[in-house]
């Protein structure tokens, strides 16, 4: 069972009294092969599982950087055919969780069936949709159990309790808890309803909580870790990769891996 | 009647957003309902349409167009003599007012050709809402003239750079600042579009159009029209006017989307006849997409047509083949202009301009004892630019 290395990865960091760093990167950005390298250099520096996000013409819940990222994907001819061979590549040579981020409208047009099916037998772990919420997510959510894939949904501050419930109860793999009212990206104000917000999906599910968005700093990874069982972090790679061009995008990210690991570990 | 509790019309429609607006919708969804309920309200906005917006809106029987066209008789319903120029305005005063009673303080808003951002500074100025619009920069150069009749109300109007620079970007960038701001804000969705309850929204507080014309058409003629003809980009106009018409099985109900440089070409908007189902803005409905789902850019000479998706109710009436759609191109909607110009004295909307030239075209093989209405759904003061560029060139 695919889930499996998801659940591994979370033992084994609660076994070590760790907390995990999720790393995003958008597939195809700069280009596949990158892409491949930065995942390989990322997983061998210490990140516990990654994301890959499918680009989309509009990514609503995102922000310049990453909407920048798949922009430039797309003109390069990412797709979700390719990214299951990259992933196919990958994980011949890495056990690390892979997670797929893809706004819903790529999946529906591939057929969610096939893909998700397709994306079970090449090695990815989780599905994440941001613009699938609960109540639309019924059919996905079964395809997802029945071939392997975690389906993991997104709690936010303006959620409010009962949906939270709601969402806890349904959720595979872990739960992604977003920091703030804004996209992604955007600095670090977190919302007033964090701590009450991660207490509600404690309350209700026993799953990791990982909590996302507008994290960039290791500063900030240090003041969160406590409340957290791992920390996503997305448009902050995406922008290090930019700056630091193809050549040096894998030590770059290399090296923001160790430096948010480190302040995860401080106390 | 719908939609269904969860958003639906047949396949299309529901609720594909951020979690973080989900809560969001509920909350417009439930002040909605009990709005819809409280005489008081729909009061307040009928006065408000009658002494604001000047309804009803005049339905005028067309006598050289019919002359012109040798054919049915064609009747305009004359949303272009609205306060603002066009029927966005009866769907931002409604929202307006459900906003002020959700105790909102600010409004924002999406547009294209700048009709409904207008529509919306207007509201906002008459019932005291800070109000930002957004508009794609393309959609700003072809249409100045509301950008300035929107700074002079009071707007904040912020110029969209990314993808195309034009209606779809702009909405992708109001929903970006809705998530972040979503506790204080209102977004006011100007088309039938967008995550459930918009599309009813929007339809109900436009369904106005409708219920008037049905009135005047039976008075004008005795019964009602053989034919209905309007513009469809999100599909405000149409579902307005439609829905007048919708239990009236023998009322031909016609959609005209915009043919562009033409349908080969691929530099069209006409999602209905060349898309296929997908999510955007969300909703799940017609959408012009590639073969990975990514959406494709589109074109039009009518910068409020100039859209990739259609509301998810006329996704549905196009299943069912209660609504026909069929397009006109840049040049048959600036033939239509100028016809209308030179034959009646009106200057429509280039939007509008595409129900004409397809009312034109329809009513030629229909008898003269038979009735089209076309929804004139906004003045061409807007496009005066834009047309004499292209009768330069």
């Amino acid at each position: 069972m695919s889930t499996d290395r998801i659940a591994l990865a979370f033992g084994g960091l609660r076994e070590r009294g760790e907390k995990g760093l999720i790393p995003f990167v958008t597939a195809g950005y700069p280009d596949l092969e990158t892409t491949e390298r930065l995942v390989l250099g990322m997983a061998e520096s210490g990140a516990d599982l990654i994301e890959l996000g499918v680009p989309f013409s509009d990514p609503l819940a995102d922000g310049p950087v990453i909407q920048h990222a798949s922009q430039i994907a797309l003109t390069r001819g990412t797709n979700l055919a390719r990214i299951l061979e990259l992933v196919a590549r990958l994980r011949k040579r890495t056990a690390i969780p892979l997670v797929l981020m893809s706004y819903y409208n790529p999946i529906l047009s591939y057929g969610p069936e096939t893909l998700i099916a397709k994306a079970a037998g090449v090695g990815i772990d989780g599905l994440i949709i941001p613009d699938l919420p609960v109540e639309e997510a019924g059919d996905i959510l079964a395809l997802s159990d029945t071939l392997g894939v975690a389906l993991i949904p997104l709690v936010a501050p303006t959620s409010g309790a009962r949906r939270i419930a709601f969402i806890a109860e349904r959720a595979r793999g872990f739960v992604y808890c977003v920091s703030l009212t804004g996209v992604t990206g955007s600095g670090g104000r977190y919302s007033d309803q964090l701590t009450t917000m991660l207490d509600t999906v404690r309350a209700h599910t026993d799953l990791p909580a990982a909590i996302g968005f507008g994290i960039a700093e290791p500063g900030q990874a240090r003041n969160l870790a406590p409340r957290a069982d791992a920390l996503i972090v997305g448009s902050a790679f995406v922008k290090r990769i930019t700056e630091a061009g193809v050549n040096q995008a894998v030590a770059a990210a290399q090296e923001l891996v160790q430096s948010l690991k480190r302040a995860l570990a401080e106390k | 009647m719908f939609p269904n509790e969860n958003g639906y019309y047949g396949a299309y429609g529901g609720r594909y957003v951020p979690e973080t607006l989900m809560s969001a919708l509920e909350e417009l969804q439930a002040a909605y309902r009990d709005a819809r309920a409280d005489q008081r309200f729909l009061d307040q906005f009928d006065d408000y349409l009658r002494h604001y917006v000047g309804r009803p809106s005049p339905l005028y029987f067309a006598a050289n167009l019919t002359r012109h066209a040798g054919g049915a008789r064609i009747f305009l319903k004359r949303e272009d003599l609205n306060h603002t120029g066009a029927h966005k305005i009866n769907n931002t005063l409604g929202q307006g007012l459900l906003a002020r009673r959700m105790g909102k303080r600010r409004l924002i808003a999406e547009t294209g050709a700048g009709q409904h951002g207008v529509a919306t500074a207007t509201v906002a100025a008459l019932l005291g809402f800070d109000c930002t619009v957004f508009m794609g920069a393309e959609d700003i150069r072809r249409q100045a003239q509301n950008v300035f009749r929107m700074r002079l109300l009071g707007t904040e109007v912020v110029e969209v750079e990314a993808g195309s620079k034009t209606l779809k970007d702009a909405m992708n960038e109001a929903i970006r600042y809705w998530v972040t701001n979503v506790e204080q804000t209102y977004y006011l969705i100007g088309s039938v579009a967008g995550p459930h309850p918009y599309p009813q929204i929007v339809r109900d507080f436009q369904s106005v159009i409708g219920r008037e014309t049905r009135r005047q058409v039976v008075e004008a003629t005795g019964r009602p029209p053989d034919c209905v003809v309007a513009c469809v980009g999100g599909g405000s106009n149409a579902m307005g006017i439609y829905s007048g018409f919708l239990a009236d099985r023998d009322v031909r109900l016609v959609g005209v989307e915009a043919g562009g440089l033409g349908l080969d070409t691929g530099r069209h908007a006409a999602t209905l006849s060349k898309g296929r189902p997908g999510v955007l803005h969300g909703s799940l409905s017609y959408l012009l997409q590639d073969d990975d789902g990514q959406v494709v850019p589109v074109h039009s000479i009518s910068a409020g047509l100039d859209y990739p998706g259609v509301g998810p109710e006329l996704s549905h009436l196009k299943d069912t083949g209660r609504v026909l759609f069929t397009t006109a191109d840049d040049a048959d909607a600036l033939d239509a202009f100028m016809l209308l110009a030179r034959t009646e004295g009106i200057l429509p909307a280039l939007e509008s301009a595409h129900a004409v030239a397809v009312a034109v075209r329809t009513a030629g093989s229909m008898p003269s004892s038979s009735t089209i209405v076309v929804n004139l759904s906004g003045r061409g003061d807007k496009d005066v630019e834009t047309v004499a560029r292209e009768v330069r060139q």
